[in-house]
């Protein structure tokens, strides 16, 4: 029969469950946790309670957010006509802090992967097409990262998109070299595919 | 303390915890080989582990059973980074790494297969890969068991005159003994035909359609007919995206794994 575990070792176990977290560093925050109890315990407790009532996933997108549908696709200030397909929501914010696009975004779940048995189903590709079809896009970016699984999922959306007829333009993000990047340091795929995706100056 | 070095192309990589990641590689002398890859997300190492990608292992593990640690070193040359533009030749790359990685047992030695699976990556730089994509194909099924003859004609007929494949028997039937039975057998691509002179060697699109629809027969029937997972999607994807390059529309609608097949497949 197995042991019952006690209060510490079960909120050590869930911190450990936490990416970033291992045994020892979730020890320690179980510990600074115990001894700031009303500070540091007490507000843990409340915002985790808040974020867990309030904080809901966009129908329209699939960002989370406070409210429904979230700030970004009720938004009405930002361009309609442009999506950017990205894989997580990790990813919007990941945009959103480059302060460099304005437009709407739709999270897919991630990225096609055979071998994990990710299928096309297993991702919200059809409220894509159906964002799409309905909508006034202009422009998809297909925002996917230059892995194969990402590339080839953008591939295949891609294609469904064109399918659709709309005559909506697809573009992807640039491959190549990163800012502050040194050749010497950089694998010799990203190298070829910045010569390939040259530019002239 | 067991350790080896050797050259290996990447076929997966899985996330494993925090930033490591578990490899399946084919390598020279050491067959398909899985390791556990410490910080596989960090920057210089998570352009390594692409599938497709030429590498130099170091495998290391306590005894000789244990799944062990890769080191992975570039060696260079194509990478699967120079592929992402090109929807064929990925879809090819990803379909061939699939089918390897879900069909070779563990650490059985398949030299020959390594050096096809090379020399494939190589032909992905020219404009006549889909040749190359068929043969490696034939030479996996052959590492497998399932080996195709070419050499004579199941029916008793020409051996120089062959144009078609039993799908009972994995063996040619010449043109006019398989003529009879054509609706039944598998149609040969004229690459693959004795009398082929040297510009069908190169194959057309719709020739190299017919090796793929070939090979894949078997791979579906012969060699996935009894895994749990069915034949790899990739595979399927593969097909399905080069019979809508050769502007086989209708066959796309017919063979594309949409969502439910794949589900289906899998769990067959």
């Amino acid at each position: 029969m197995a042991k019952e575990l006690s209060a510490l070792e079960n909120l050590v176990k869930h911190l450990a469950a936490l990416p970033g977290f291992g045994r020892r560093s979730a020890r320690r925050a179980a510990l600074h946790l115990l001894l700031h109890k009303d500070t540091a315990l007490t507000a843990l407790i409340n915002t985790l309670e808040a974020a867990r009532e309030s904080i809901v996933e966009c129908p329209v997108c699939g960002n989370l957010d406070e409210q429904s549908p979230c700030s970004i696709c009720a938004n009405t200030k930002r361009p309609q006509d442009i999506l950017c397909v990205v894989e997580g929501v990790s990813d919007i914010w990941a945009v959103e802090r480059t302060q460099s696009y304005n437009g709407q975004y739709h999270v897919l779940g991630g990225v096609l992967s055979p071998l994990d048995g990710v299928s096309p189903a297993d991702l919200r590709m059809d409220s894509l097409l159906m964002r799409i079809n309905e909508g006034q896009f202009n422009e998809v970016i297909l925002a996917m990262g230059a892995t194969v699984n990402g590339q080839t999922t953008a591939h295949y959306l891609a294609d469904e998109i064109l399918a659709l007829g709309r005559g909506v333009k697809i573009s992807r993000l640039a491959h190549g070299v990163p800012v502050g990047g040194e050749l010497d340091y950089l694998d010799e795929g990203t190298i070829s595919t910045a010569l390939k995706s040259r530019a002239a100056i | 303390m067991e350790n080896w070095n050797d050259h290996a192309i990447i076929l997966s990589a899985h996330p494993h915890g925090e930033g490591g990641a578990v490899l399946s590689c084919i390598t020279e002398h050491h067959g398909r080989q899985k390791g556990y890859v410490h910080g596989a997300s960090s920057k210089k190492t998570r352009a390594l582990i692409e599938p497709g990608t030429h590498v130099e292992l170091e495998w290391q593990a306590r005894t000789a059973d244990q799944l062990g640690r890769f080191t992975v070193e570039p060696v260079g040359g194509m990478s699967a980074a120079s592929l992402l533009d090109e929807p064929l030749k990925l879809a090819a790359l990803q379909s061939a790494c699939a089918l390897c990685d879900q069909a070779l047992p563990d650490r059985e030695g398949h030299g020959g297969l390594y050096h096809g699976f090379l020399a494939l990556l190589d032909s992905f730089q020219g404009e006549h890969w889909g040749v190359s994509y068929v043969v490696w194909e034939m030479a996996l099924l052959k590492e497998l068991g399932f080996g195709l003859d070419l050499s004579r004609c199941a029916g008793g007929g020409k051996a120089e005159d062959i144009a078609y494949m039993s799908p009972k028997s994995g063996c040619a039937v010449s043109l006019e003994k398989g003529e009879p039975f054509k609706e039944k057998l598998l149609p040969l691509p004229e690459f693959l035909k004795r009398h082929s002179d040297s510009h069908n060697l190169l194959g057309s699109d719709a020739d190299v359609y017919t090796g793929i629809e070939m090979t894949g027969y078997f791979f579906e029937n012969w060699v996935f007919a009894q895994h749990s997972r069915g034949i790899p999607p990739a595979r399927l994807r593969f097909a399905a995206r080069f019979a809508r390059y050769i502007g086989l529309a209708e066959e796309i609608v017919d063979s594309a794994p949409d969502a439910d097949d794949e589900k289906r497949v899998r769990h067959e």
